[in-house]
């Protein structure tokens, strides 16, 4: 089987314009959408108390609710996840109750209303830590960026690597804009998610851009513009090829990896879509109008003749 | 013949027989079990007969017995069996892996606490308290190097804010004379000179470094003392895991942990014990009705709220204790037997030679960090007199103390051999998982692993034919080798990290499709179908290498910057970027070469 038998001839570059329409949309809608709704951010890092339990037969949540705002608990959000049986008691970290006894006040109020309830888990972050964890993930993502940054300048000239980085950078955007919309929580796992899409996501643009060095050095009569066009579309089975398969995989992590990797799985999905997008359309567009040219391409070949094809 | 070195077929199949081996352990369950150890020697040979024995006598089933790095563990076939004897002890789980392959060393991936179940603590180090301390003992130490020199002195003052202490002296002459007696006693200290309203004094500020250097050791210091606490046997606690995290926060693992009150009670408690004189010369009552203290001398309280007046200067502190037994039935009552360090014990036969025949008290002191009606948090420190006696012989390292009641004690004794804390902690975070969550999640994990795998597995095998076929026996490969790679490194595998397993698999289909749709290129280009496989092989590798590092990357930051079960997704991805190039690269390259290596002439390829 095969589905792309004949190398497909899309003009890419001529119609890029479209491209960064579309994506100029994609990413001031999801800039805006952060802005305008904000993230449902989770407990890492907000804080808070939450307190996960599961009920034989499904409760009223009503009447749990009514049971927590009894014994002072006013500030609490009682919702069900995962299942109706399963209930969710989430706290503000400023609530007046010490945190250690929390898990099992909460419990011995819903055994009041069902004594076959069961505690699931508890968790419970305190505000700064929740500071630091958003801090750390926030210079996570930059420590990444840099360090991808330094190597694409590395391996290629710097308006390739530019065009790589600009076009990774649409993508987290992407998932975050994501995020507003859907309001899922956002906590750490989801972070993580983000951070593996940015390394995943350069994947296709650093096979295009090794396609398009090898074109330009063995097509000598083509302009950049036709190079980058050839090179895209040869590359084209192979990164939507890989990315499919990864997406497959992803999606049964998301149906079937339950609730606690939900955020993280969703946070995959959509990275991995926006992420062969921005390579395909966006980052070899970039190089163009950053003025690449081939002649940027052929220098290297003299100062550098090995990295050619052999990296070790 | 397509030419691919023999070596390194024999080097993909020694690799894959050792991940074989390596990842084999994990095929074996876990059962019930009981893990004892010994307060501080290792468990012996002969305590493992005696205990088999024992249980044998009262009619427990016991399915085997043996040690393991100081402990011993007794197996059941039977929950009650199990119950039954954990009387003494921990309940744990032991892996049935069997014993040949436990003695060359091959252990089952640990699971991290959201697949087993237990409770996840963070204490914040209240390392600014640390640097308080110092500057107590500084001037606890000045206060008895001019004692001893016997100089008068005004008073010596400590200022928290600027990390100072300060002695102030009311002239010249003993100031001369105090300074050559602090600074024989305090030789490394660097004192500067000063006056204060006019009088001679004596300064010491702390520098950055020490600060910093007194917030480390703080940090660490605790960290040895809430190991020594969770190992002990009146916590039992199984498998306890305490490391640093960051500056100064420290991250404790408590597998299996169902209720954490207890532990908690005890992790976060700074109680220790101090040993005064009693001011026998001046009226406790007096003194607390008048407010006035004689100079020199503390006011306390007794655990009847009757006044007491002690020495400002301590005999001994809790931190210089060795040894710490509760005894619950003494003549006296219940008491807390005591050992010495070789200081604490000089100081004390120093103490009670001089002072036979007169009072010494024992001080309890307790912090505890508190939320005032204001919400802030504010250090309430509880001190009381728990026992005062007449010194009637001369002791020195080994000694009673009574007066306390029977649970204090036992937790008292605890906390005094398990050493005080250098510097306050406080709760920032916890997470409890139940063990019924934890074995849901292992389910969802594995469901979510075997279907991913599968999609993956039935797609290459119908797109890519033979060869789709051969990447999918090199990600079972790449499962089993990066399985290895973990039980190896002894990383535990958390819920993020079967979804890095899964996205793994992911990842490595990526490399076999770059490889074999360059050979379809290749192969459309007109090329020889063997010619086709060497360039596919060749020319892939710069692109999945490039590839692949910036995941990588992406991937070691995430270990740098994560904890918990971030740091568990990094490095199963991590180390699965590694496996999956190994195997796509060397493994699925043998295979093919295997296939297709042997025919003297390949006419087609099925790809």
């Amino acid at each position: 089987m095969e589905f792309f038998h004949k190398v497909t001839r899309f003009p890419f570059m001529n119609t890029r314009k479209v491209w960064y329409g579309l994506s100029a949309i994609l990413i001031i809608g999801s800039l805006s959408l952060v802005a305008a709704r904000g993230l449902n951010l989770g407990i890492d890092f907000t804080g808070g108390v939450v307190v996960e339990t599961n009920f034989p037969q499904a409760p009223n949540i009503e009447t749990l609710r009514g049971a927590l705002a009894k014994a002072g608990m006013t500030g609490a959000q009682v919702q069900s996840f995962g299942s109706s049986r399963d209930i969710r008691v989430r706290l503000p970290p400023d609530v007046n109750v010490k945190g250690e006894q929390i898990g099992s006040r909460i419990l011995d109020i819903f055994t009041a209303v069902d004594p076959g309830v069961k505690l699931q888990s508890s968790t419970i972050v305190g505000p700064q830590v929740g500071q630091e964890l958003f801090v750390k993930g926030a210079w996570a993502l930059f420590a990444t960026l840099v360090l991808i940054l330094i190597y694409v300048l590395m391996r290629f000239t710097p308006k390739l690597a530019l065009g790589a980085i600009f076009a990774v950078l649409h993508d987290p955007i992407c998932v975050l804009g994501f995020f507003a919309v859907s309001q899922m929580t956002f906590d750490l796992t989801a972070i993580s998610a983000i951070l593996a899409v940015i390394g995943y996501s350069l994947n296709d643009t650093v096979i295009v851009f090794d396609r398009i060095r090898e074109r330009a050095r063995t097509a000598r009569k083509l302009t950049i513009a036709q190079v980058i066009d050839e090179s895209i579309n040869q590359t084209l089975s192979r990164t939507l090829m890989t990315k499919l398969v990864t997406l497959l995989v992803v999606l049964a992590l998301l149906i079937f990896g339950g609730e606690t990797l939900h955020s993280f799985s969703a946070a995959l999905v959509i990275g991995i879509v926006a992420g062969t997008y921005s390579s395909i359309y966006i980052s070899a567009a970039l190089a163009l109008d950053l003025g690449l040219r081939t002649d940027d391409l052929l220098e290297r070949k003299h100062t550098k003749p090995e990295e050619v094809d052999g990296l070790p | 013949m397509i030419s691919y070195p023999r070596w390194k077929i024999v080097l993909v199949a020694i690799v894959l027989l050792a991940a074989i081996l390596l990842a084999l352990p994990n095929l074996f369950g876990e059962e019930n079990a009981l893990q004892l150890a010994r307060d501080r020697a290792a468990v012996q040979e002969a305590d493992r007969s005696s205990v088999a024995q024992l249980l044998k006598d009262k009619g427990v089933a016991v399915d085997g017995a043996f040690l393991d790095q100081g402990r011993l563990t007794l197996r059941f076939a039977d929950k009650q069996d199990q119950l039954k004897a954990r009387d003494l002890i921990a309940l744990t789980q032991a892996s049935r892996v069997p014993e040949w392959m436990r003695n060359i060393g091959l252990n089952p991936l640990k699971l991290g606490l959201d697949l087993r179940g237990g409770v996840y603590l963070v204490y914040q180090v209240d390392v600014q308290g640390a640097v308080k301390q110092q500057l107590d003992h500084r001037e606890q130490d000045f206060r008895a190097s001019l004692r001893n020199a016997r100089v008068p002195y005004q008073d010596v003052t400590v200022d928290y804010a600027l990390n100072r202490v300060r002695v102030l002296f009311r002239d010249a002459d003993s100031f001369d004379k105090g300074k050559a007696a602090i600074l024989a006693d305090s030789r490394s200290l660097k004192f500067t000179d000063t006056t204060v309203n006019g009088a001679p004094a004596l300064e010491l500020v702390l520098t950055p470094q020490e600060i910093k250097e007194r917030q480390d050791y703080a940090v660490q210091q605790n960290i040895v003392i809430l190991r020594n606490r969770l190992n002990s046997p009146e916590l039992a606690v199984s498998e306890p895991q305490v490391a640093r995290q960051g500056v100064d926060q420290i991250a404790i693992q408590l597998p299996g942990l169902q209720n954490s009150a207890e532990v908690k009670k005890i992790l976060g408690k700074t109680a220790t014990l101090e040993f005064r004189m009693v001011d026998e010369s001046n009226n406790p009552i007096e003194a607390a009705a008048t407010g006035h203290i004689p100079l020199g001398s503390k006011l306390y309280y007794s655990r009847d709220k009757q006044p007491v007046l002690l020495k400002r200067d301590v005999v001994v502190t809790g931190d210089q204790l060795t040894d710490a037994s509760f005894q619950p039935n003494t003549q006296d009552g219940p008491a807390v037997s005591v050992g010495l360090d070789s200081r604490g014990a000089a100081k004390m036969f120093k103490n009670t030679s001089e002072n036979l025949g007169h009072l010494m008290a024992v001080v309890f002191i307790d912090r505890s960090r508190e939320k005032n009606a204001q919400g802030v948090e504010v250090d309430r420190v509880t001190e009381e007199v728990i026992n005062r006696a007449t010194i009637r012989g001369v002791f020195s390292n080994n000694f009673q103390i009574t007066g306390v009641n029977p649970i204090e004690g036992r937790e008292l004794a605890l906390l005094l051999r398990a050493g005080g804390l250098a510097a306050p902690l406080t709760p920032v975070e916890e997470r409890a998982i139940g063990p019924s969550l934890g074995q849901d999640n292992i389910d969802k994990g594995v469901n979510a692993m075997v279907f991913g795998m599968l999609a993956a597995f039935i797609f290459m095998g119908i797109y890519y034919k033979v060869f789709g076929l051969i990447a999918d026996v090199v990600l079972v490969a790449n499962v089993v080798l990066l399985t290895a790679l973990l039980s190896l490194v002894g990383a535990a595998l958390t819920l993020p990290g079967i979804a890095a397993v899964v996205l793994t698999v992911g990842m490595a289909v990526d490399a076999n499709i770059l490889i074999y749709e360059r050979i379809r290129e290749e192969l459309r280009n007109g090329v020889s179908p063997r010619a086709a496989i060497a360039a596919g092989f060749e020319r892939a590798f710069s692109a999945i290498a490039d590839s692949n590092v910036t995941a990588f990357i992406a991937g070691l930051v995430l270990w740098l910057f994560g904890t918990g079960a971030v740091r568990g997704f990094a490095v199963v991805l991590v180390l699965g970027i590694a496996t999956s190039m190994f195997t796509s690269l060397m493994g699925s390259r043998a295979l093919v070469q295997l296939v297709y290596g042997g025919k003297r002439k390949v006419d087609h390829l099925a790809i």
